[in-house]
């Protein structure tokens, strides 16, 4: 209940809150992407040669490639050798502990009501920190490697789990898979990693921050989460960057691999700085996220709320290989002013029996297109598959655009699949109803919206659904009336 | 408490209320009777500040300050409450949290501190035994797939949970079974007292034998052409509304 206070108080600050930049020295590589560059971010990182190689391939696959023109979004051609592909924070040694770590770093992340520090880490998630694609700090390691999980950064794992970073690096996305996926296998640079051992329950969320700090920087960061026989984890994802009038690329990868009878529960709260009102700077985001239920009986569920960035193509996927496994989509992807999202999910079902059940929820205000794009394939094998989708579009304005594009491929007749849409626009009514309660206008726009969302929000964490419902909010703030 | 002056008002190019006025003082119930499409719920509207229709002339004061100045939730936070003819459904929202979300916005307005979800909870049992109102209802979305009487029961509900000062039911006893009827009578005869106007709008003789109201009103064609006491309602009943519309024609 205290949950809908909060979103009020909120409701009185304006804009992107999160737009600020914290002056920390940095170390980047120089601007454009070549061979060399490659080799310069792996020997920061101290990488084996194995990883350099993977990297190579990967760049030289992706510079034959082009971008994708198919998603129904529009933006000037993309000057890759115009983007610096390393920053890191300067760190004279490499932290051990907390302590160690630049305290203008870690007022970074208080400042984004991320602390990193002892007294507030008994909230109960581990965090890693992720700044310019460099993570900062990972809590509550100690803790979780006393059940054999590892929550560590990327960088960390090629260093100290080498042999299942080499087993499971691209084996769900494959380098070459799209042109953000090979750009992305090529430059990564940091991200995070997780394994959770066999049987075991992750006892806390797992958490990464993503923070862009530097200009000009593009962040191509990668996690691999290993979820092991008859494991579980929840898994949560956070967003952020300043306010700049230039346009910054952010490319990521996030992998899953579950085991047999594994669950993985991944959440996002994308809320990357969409440019302003007139539609200048923001976030490009182009992110490959795809889950492998490889075992039988396995499960993973994507839940994202898309608030953030200038330009969102994202399709958090499923691959149900494993007899019975399943997997499922909740999306609520809001847009305004000139912000576009082409955006949704593929479940592609293998195995038999495997389930897969998509829930999009799209909102568009403003000047705004939003474009739901989903497709479920039934292969032969996949006796007695099932899916059902529900995508609806709510609509605020006249000036703005929803699209869906449902993409169905059967070709097992024992398979059942439903779809289901609905496009609808806020009522002046159901405002009206508000206003003559006393409410207001911005807190009724706030109420309808997140009523209209809230089978997505529900799959949320509690934590991370109050800071959904606040964000949903600000995003459409001045959007009716 | 509530004056209004002269009132015209208009939706496009429709001219809906033609020189209406009504004087209601603390404590008074009025019944608003009257043909179909004659501006009742036009008149409500205007009153909650519905944006659509226009005043074109004419003024209406409440409690000493100009009503049509005030957006409609500060209407509704000066005590205005509208119990519509046809309640909105809202999915998603339940009748519990938007009525605290409500609640709260008012108690702020009025510099109170919100309510805490036990004092809230405790106000609620309060309200829901007064209008017979079953918790699961609450629960469920607003209005979303509600009875008509059940829908009328819930605005009720909510007219309780924000104790207005004056009340405007619009047909609230249209499609209420006689328990109901009667349910939502005590409801509101348990809100009245010397402070509080209500405005009854209705069809039927039968909901002023529950709340028996000091002057009833016939609204035709915008203007309020007869007044009278309750024994009006009886003999419209009887007599229907050509005699009246006949006596207007004649003046
Ligand atoms: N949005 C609108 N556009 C055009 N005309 C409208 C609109 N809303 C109401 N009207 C007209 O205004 C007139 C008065 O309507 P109103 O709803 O106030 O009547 P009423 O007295 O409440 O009737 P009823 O007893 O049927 O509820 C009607 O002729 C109606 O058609
Ligand atoms: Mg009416």
């Amino acid at each position: 209940m205290s949950k809908d206070n909060q979103l009020l108080e909120e409701l009185t600050s304006k804009e992107y809150e999160h737009g600020w930049t914290s002056n920390i020295e940095m170390e980047s590589a120089p601007k454009g992407l070549n061979e060399d560059i490659v080799r310069f971010i792996s020997a920061k990182k101290n990488e084996p040669e194995w990883l350099l190689e993977w990297r190579l391939k990967a760049y030289r696959q992706w510079a034959k490639m082009v971008d994708p023109k198919w998603p129904n979004v529009t933006y000037p051609e993309i000057n890759y050798q115009d983007v610096i592909y390393y920053a890191a924070p300067k760190q004279k040694v490499k932290p051990k502990s907390l302590e160690e770590v630049d305290p203008e770093l870690l007022k970074t992340f208080e400042k984004l009501g991320i602390s990193l520090t002892e007294q507030k880490r008994l909230t109960g998630i581990a965090v890693d920190a992720v700044l310019d694609s460099v993570s900062v700090a990972t809590t509550f390691k100690e803790k979780l490697g006393e059940l054999g999980i590892i929550f560590c950064s990327f960088s960390e794992a090629v260093q100290e789990h080498p042999e299942l970073i080499k087993k499971y690096l691209g084996s769900v996305v494959p380098m070459n898979d799209n042109y953000f996926a090979a750009l992305n296998s090529a430059v990564f640079s940091d991200g995070s990693f997780c394994y959770i051992p066999k049987d075991v329950r992750c006892p806390m969320e797992l958490s990464t921050y993503f923070r862009i700090n530097a200009a000009n920087t593009g962040q191509f960061e990668r996690t691999l989460i290993v979820a092991d026989e008859g494991s579980y984890v929840s898994y949560l994802e956070g967003c952020t960057a300043p306010q700049r009038d230039e346009n910054q690329l952010h490319a990521a990868v996030v992998e899953i691999y579950a085991m047999k009878g594994a669950q993985v529960k991944y959440s996002t709260v994308q809320n990357w700085y969409p440019g302003d009102k007139e539609g200048k700077g923001g976030i490009y985001n182009f992110v490959t996220k795809r889950a492998l239920c490889a075992g039988d009986h396995s499960k993973v569920s994507w839940t994202q709320v898309e608030t953030g960035s200038a330009i969102t193509w994202k399709y958090p996927s499923c691959i149900l290989k494993g007899d019975h496994s399943s997997g499922e989509f909740y999306s609520v992807a809001v847009t305004n002013n000139y912000q576009q999202a082409d955006t949704g999910t593929k479940m592609i079902h293998i195995g038999k029996h495997t389930k897969s059940r998509i829930v999009s929820k799209g909102i568009s205000a403003g000047h705004s297109q939003n474009s739901y794009r989903g497709q479920v394939h039934i292969m032969k094998r996949a006796e007695g598959a099932r899916n059902f989708s529900q995508c609806d579009s709510l609509l605020m304005g006249d000036k703005c655009g929803a699209h869906t594009f449902p993409y169905i491929d059967v070709e097992n007749n024992s398979a059942k699949v439903e779809h289901e849409a609905t496009t609808s626009k806020i009522g002046e009514d159901q405002i009206f109803y508000c206003l003559q309660r006393g409410i207001d206008e911005e807190s009724a726009v706030a109420l309808i919206v997140n009523g209209y969302a809230k089978e997505v929000l529900n799959q949320l964490p509690m934590e991370f659904a109050v800071e959904a419902q606040k964000l949903l909010a600000l995003t459409l703030e001045g959007s009716v009336g | 408490m509530l004056s209004i002056k002269n009132l015209h008002a208009k939706i496009e190019d429709n001219q809906i209320l033609n020189g209406l006025n009504l004087e209601v003082k603390p404590g008074e119930v009025h019944a608003i009777m009257g043909p179909n499409g004659s501006g009742k719920s036009t008149l409500a509207s205007v009153l909650a500040g519905r944006e659509e229709f226009e005043v074109t002339e004419g003024t209406v004061e409440y409690q000493g300050k100009d009503l049509l100045d005030l957006a409609p939730e500060e209407r509704a936070r000066e005590g205005v409450f509208l119990a519509f003819q046809y309640p909105v459904e809202i999915p998603g929202v339940s009748t519990i949290n938007f009525m605290k979300t409500a609640v709260n916005q008012v108690r702020e307005a009025r510099g109170q501190q919100p309510l805490d979800a036990v004092s809230f909870l405790g106000l609620m049992k309060e309200k829901m035994k007064l209008v017979e109102i079953d918790q699961s209802l609450l629960n469920r979305s607003l209005n979303e797939g509600f009875s008509g009487g059940e829908k009328k029961r819930n605005e009720i509900f909510q007219m309780a949970m924000l104790e207005p000062k004056l009340a405007i039911l619009d047909e609230t006893d249209s499609g209420l079974d006689i328990d109901a009827l009667r349910i939502v009578a005590n409801g509101v005869n348990k809100l009245r007292d010397k402070n509080k106007g209500i405005i009854v709008v209705t069809h039927y003789q039968r909901l002023l034998e529950y709340i028996v109201p000091d002057f009833v009103h016939v609204l035709y064609k915008g203007k309020i052409v007869k007044s009278g006491t309750k024994e009006l309602a009886l003999e419209l009943e009887a007599k229907g509304y050509d005699w009246i519309k006949d006596e207007v024609a004649v003046v």
